[in-house]
């Protein structure tokens, strides 16, 4: 396999073609902060937070390190102040869905976010996916997904499947960087039991 | 819908997963909403599984988990229709029909929508019925126009 050279806060790292620059990063201990990442999922790219700086050919852009593909002579700076600055808005903006997370809140202390600069608007889920990817790709049973789209989307478990398979799994939940899917499974748990002649209408 | 319907257009497909989206659109427009048992055959056919087509179902506006009126209605309230009026052609479709944006009425006559651009801003305020265009309408016009659906 051919080597790529690339430099990451002035290092200089050997990746294999393809890695992404996360995970270049990674393999010489640089550390940079991730959401919706998962060695075990297929690379994703919904959070932002792990944005860095990268220069090609003299220019420089902010790109996405968890899906940005290593190139030759690539220049990656992982901590400049642009950097810092679209970490702390990001933060600012998911704290507002979900205050309470600790994941996300260790974070805000790091990049100086403030976690009551905007209007809280609880959804708790900050659509990271970990839950829906992982129940696809690792457990491929599909019992969690997603329903409708923008400010709306939210997660949702078919409850035929969950009865089924979710009492016995639960891996899932240490993945969420939120408390929303426990939340969420614990609620449709409770609706099934609170109805137990509970069944689709079939239509 | 029944099964074998279904199952008819879904073959038209070839029973290719990739056209997921074509054999919702078709199952929608004949019927003009998707059930779950008719997801679920598309679920099993194709091999997509239920989750996922929940997921594609609730993100296009054009399907609908809920059934709908034989006419749909979408008054426009684009800007342009917005200064012509289409406020008053919105609250006199509402008193008409007594039903909300996004709601449909007891009889499943009518469903009321409303959009953002409907691409014909010399004819504002604009309302479609059923892809049918009534155009510089007053409140009086739209009572005449819903009369004609049965
Ligand atoms: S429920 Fe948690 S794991 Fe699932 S998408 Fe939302 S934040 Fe991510
Ligand atoms: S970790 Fe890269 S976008 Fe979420």
């Amino acid at each position: 396999m051919t080597k790529t050279l690339i430099t990451i806060d002035d290092k200089e790292v050997e990746a294999a073609e393809g890695m992404t620059v996360l995970e270049a990063a990674q393999s010489v201990g640089i550390a940079i902060p991730t959401l919706c990442h998962n060695e075990k999922l297929e690379p994703y790219g919904g959070c932002r937070i792990c944005t860095v700086e990268a220069e090609v050919n003299g220019r420089k852009k902010l790109v996405v390190s968890c899906v940005y593909p290593v190139e030759q002579n690539l220049v990656v700076r992982t901590r400049t102040e642009k950097v810092n600055r679209v970490r702390k808005m990001i933060l600012e903006l998911l704290l507002s869905h979900a205050p309470d997370s600790k994941q996300l809140q260790d974070l805000a202390k790091i990049y100086g976010a403030d976690k009551d600069r905007f209007e809280k608007e609880a959804s708790f889920c900050i659509h990271c996916g970990l839950c829906v990817r992982y129940c696809a790709e690792v457990k491929k049973k599909n019992a969690v997904g997603f329903i409708n789209r923008g400010a709306k989307r939210e997660i949702n478990f078919n409850p035929e499947l969950a009865v089924k398979e979710c009492w016995n799994c639960k891996e899932c939940f240490p993945l969420c960087p939120t408390a929303a899917l426990q939340a969420a499974y614990v609620f449709i748990e409770a609706q099934i039991s609170s109805t137990p002649s509970f069944e689709f209408e079939k239509n | 819908m029944n099964n074998e319907r279904v199952d008819q257009i879904i073959e038209k497909h070839n029973g290719e997963a990739n056209s997921l989206i074509q054999v919702l659109l078709e199952v929608q427009n004949e019927n003009r909403w998707l059930p779950r048992q008719a997801l679920e055959r598309i679920s099993e056919k194709l091999q997509v599984p239920l989750t996922r087509i929940q997921h594609i179902a609730t993100f296009y506006k054009a399907f609908s988990l809920v059934p709908k009126g034989r006419h749909e209605i979408h008054i426009c309230m684009g800007t342009a229709c917005h200064v012509r009026g289409s406020q008053n052609v919105l609250d006199a479709v509402k008193n008409l029909t007594g039903i909300n944006p996004g709601e449909t009425d007891l009889d499943l006559k009518f469903s009321l929508e409303t959009v953002n651009c409907l691409g014909c801003c010399a004819l504002g305020p604009v309302m479609e019925i059923d892809g049918q265009i009534h155009g510089k309408l007053s409140p009086a016009d739209t009572a005449g126009a819903l009369k004609k659906y049965e």
